[in-house]
């Protein structure tokens, strides 16, 4: 079967890109005519703003000492531009000017700040202290777990946020840690003009890998993070590096990102090197269904280099040891969210389902009880662990939500360690039951009921009451 | 050497329909219009030069909208976005922006229209205070529902329209020309049947129709909601109750997108009939057009009024 291909190719590929090559500003054949039509839009576009500043002379002209208990009635059918604007009479404010473009000087150009105030009280029948996962090594410092039992402080957050200039945006998130430490979340700057659906991010940020893991602990549906990202991804992955994200310029959402980072933290570690420690790829597309469903989808991948990475574990005998790993990790995260609201107004009803799939695989030396014993051996893991959680919005200012998750420690190849490290192939395992209640949208408190069974042999029952807060700018929030 | 030859135009062959599917030839200018109003104004101003995409419809609250991935894929392709400004988007237009990834419809570029930037803003707080409620520092943002506003913001994106799309500036003038003509003469038409309302005591139950009531000469005695985008609680409503006992009104209003329970109870209990206001194009069967919005809203509030 033969083809003309090349004359049918040629007229297939050039009427689409023809038409795309084709720069939007006046272009070929006549430059001073559309020179001139942009100098007459240019006219129209002041003109219009002039008669719109008249009009609002006029308006504060008449309004101040008139009080005026009706607004004036105007004019008759004939008037060849839009009439002048009606008194507005019970309006308290003398100048219809925003207060915002007003303050002078240096305060001006202040960035947008916001201030997340959030306090938890934690209780368990099981003592937080020394929690693990049974069967995962996780870092020593983790903060995965219930945290301190009573009353805390819990994670608030200083954000300040703005455009650079005409090319750059900068955003910072500063965390206030109820132990009185201060720690960088996110400090990164943004291009806003490259155009072409591309956008690239310096800095400390937070991944872009899976669903859950962008999202700033404010934004969560529910107290914690899942057991798989807090024993696979040290309870949520950021780094310092480089992001690069491209959309298709498709009308399917697709999305491609890169990121490239040093790979400090969990599952990297400090490698002292000039390279990547850490690299990640996203792709994310997504859509809507009717008026009343959307939903996305992603599959990421991870990779990172960990070297004398400190671990802790609890061994077969409850021994919290300190372990050490040299190797490197590859963590695939597999996510899905459908939401639902009536004819998209999620503003009294809504619905959220939302599940992740992670899998991790570790290779290396593992180094153990490096305090102690200290044997080096061989050591290898494939782990997984998933969750799904729905969330229900009623009355408006009402949710409730149901999280169950699994984790599966698949069999760690520990090498000559295996005796003193095998596990029993415990599934860790935890279920969550959230009612909140929002008096507006910038204010939530949130009761949450857990029983988590993460360590073996114990069941912690946990009770949540937290309250999150937004003060400062209005936040705007991803998908 | 022949084969990798037929392989590559095999290859190519079969990568053609999927570019012409991937890249689809656009002449017309893609605008975005984040509300419906100006959807349908971009529509008549831009006609077949323009395809026109409504992020919202007029059942949903423009105040809450979330910056959902197909929203993104169409901020990516737009070459103008058309909204309302005044931070009535402020809770998911920024991420859009920012996650778009298109340069020309930044804020601040000639692809990035606020309609409120052209109209005298009414409700501007003289104290800011989120005590207050959900207020806007820019005042009330929600001004289509003053014609008077609409020939404003149509001046302004008629120009603007021109401004990006330079090669069919004259037909965008010809356009807003027509358009300017035919609103004046409905305008005039809307003010001389609406006159009988002028002076009418209302209720609303979100403070969403102050350009309304300024350009009919309605007098709002009550809010349903005790604070903007605060829900009404019954507390609230047995306020307004009383309040009407002294000062008696003939409608509550409603928008499209709003739970009518408020307005209704108020019904039941006061005898003031709940009228509900399209709000935006496509938020009553009658509300089709521009046209159609305000024939719709004058026939519903003179209904309303003659009831009493």
């Amino acid at each position: 079967m033969k083809f003309p291909f090349p004359a049918g190719l040629a007229l297939a590929l050039a009427t689409p890109l023809g038409t795309l090559a084709a720069p939007p500003t006046p272009s070929n054949p006549n430059d001073l005519q559309s020179l001139r039509l942009e100098i007459q839009a240019m006219r129209q576009d002041y003109e219009a703003r002039i008669k719109a500043l008249e009009q609002r002379l006029v308006a504060a002209e008449r309004g101040a000492p008139a009080a005026a208990p009706m607004p004036v009635p105007h004019a008759a059918a004939s008037d060849p531009v839009p009439p002048p604007m009606a008194v507005a009479a019970p309006a308290p404010v003398p100048m219809p000017t925003p207060p915002a473009t007003t303050s002078a000087g240096a305060n001006a150009f202040n960035p947008a700040l916001s201030l997340i105030l959030s306090g938890l009280y934690t209780g368990t029948t099981v003592s937080p202290a020394n929690y693990s996962i049974t069967g995962f090594q996780m870092p020593k410092a983790s903060e995965a777990g219930p945290g301190a039992r009573g009353f805390n402080l819990s994670e608030s957050e200083l954000g300040l946020s703005a455009n650079i200039d005409p090319w750059w945006r900068g955003a910072a998130n500063i965390s206030l840690h109820g132990d009185d430490s201060v720690s960088v979340e996110e400090a990164f700057i943004q291009t806003t003009s490259l155009g072409n659906g591309l956008t690239l991010k310096a800095g400390r940020f937070l991944s872009g890998i899976g669903y859950l893991n962008a999202h700033h602990a404010h934004t969560w549906d529910f107290v914690d993070n899942p057991l798989a990202y807090q024993a696979m991804l040290g309870t949520q992955y950021r780094d310092d590096g480089l992001q690069i994200k491209w959309l298709s310029p498709t009308d399917q959402y697709v999305e491609l990102g890169l990121e490239l980072g040093a790979g400090r933290n969990f599952p990297g570690s400090d490698g002292d090197k000039n390279g990547a420690g850490m690299a990640a790829l996203t792709v994310h597309s997504g859509g809507d269904v009717g008026d009343s469903h959307n939903w996305s989808a992603g599959i990421s991948w991870l990779r990172n280099d960990a070297s004398n990475q400190e671990l802790g574990f609890v061994d077969t005998a409850g021994n919290l040891l300190g372990n050490a790993f040299t190797g490197n990790t590859q963590v695939t995260v597999v996510d899905g969210v459908w939401k639902w609201a009536p004819n998209g107004n999620a503003t009294r009803t809504s619905f959220k389902l939302q599940g992740e799939y992670l899998r991790s695989t570790r290779s290396g030396v593992l180094g153990y009880d490096v305090a102690g014993a200290n044997l080096s051996e061989a050591y290898s893991a494939t782990q997984t662990g998933w969750y799904l959680q729905g969330v229900y919005q009623f009355l408006g200012q009402w949710r409730v939500g149901l999280r169950t998750e699994q984790l599966g420690p698949g069999t760690p190849d520990y090498g000559l360690n295996a005796a003193l490290l095998a596990g029993t192939g415990f599934k860790p395992s935890k279920d969550s039951l959230m009612l909140d209640y929002n008096p507006s949208e910038f204010s939530r408190i949130r009761l949450q009921l857990a029983q988590d069974r993460s360590r073996e042999n114990q069941t912690d029952s946990q009770v949540f009451l937290q309250y999150q807060m937004s003060l400062g700018a209005h936040g705007a929030h991803g998908y | 050497m022949k084969t990798t030859t037929k392989q590559k135009s095999l290859a190519l062959m079969l990568v053609a329909p999927v570019l012409l599917l991937a890249l689809p030839a656009h002449a017309a200018l893609r605008v975005l219009a984040c509300e419906p109003e100006w959807g349908a104004l971009a529509q008549e101003l831009g006609g077949e030069l323009v395809e026109v995409s409504v992020a919202t419809s007029a059942l949903q609250d423009p105040h809450q909208i979330q910056a959902k991935p197909s929203l993104i894929a169409r901020a990516r392709s737009a070459d103008l976005v058309v909204c309302t400004g005044a931070e009535l988007e402020i809770g998911w237009l920024p991420i859009l922006l920012q996650q778009s990834g298109n340069a020309k419809v930044q804020e601040g570029q000639p692809g990035n229209f606020a309609a409120a930037n052209f109209v005298r803003k009414l409700d501007v707080p003289g104290q800011l205070d989120r005590a207050q409620g959900d207020v806007h520092a820019a005042g009330n943002p929600h001004i289509q529902t003053d014609p008077r506003n609409i020939a404003l913001v149509a001046t302004a994106l008629g120009a603007r329209l021109q401004q990006v799309d330079p090669s069919h500036a004259g037909q965008y003038a010809q356009r807003l020309a027509d358009f300017s003509q035919r609103w004046q003469q409905a305008m005039a038409r809307w003010t001389a049947q609406a006159a009988p309302l002028k002076g009418a005591a209302v209720v609303s139950q979100h403070k969403a129709f102050v350009y309304l009531y300024d350009w009919l000469g309605l007098k709002e005695v009550a809010v349903l909601e005790p604070k903007p985008g605060v829900e009404p609680t019954a507390s609230h409503l047995q306020e307004v109750l009383q309040a009407l006992k002294s000062t008696p009104a003939k409608m509550t209003l409603y928008s499209a997108y709003q739970d009518s329970k408020a307005s209704d109870w108020l019904s039941r209990n006061a005898g003031v009939p709940a009228v509900k206001i399209a709000f935006t194009v496509g938020g009553t069967e009658a509300a089709q057009d521009l046209y159609g919005l305000f024939d719709d809203t004058v026939n519903r509030l003179l209904a309303a009024g003659a009831k009493r």
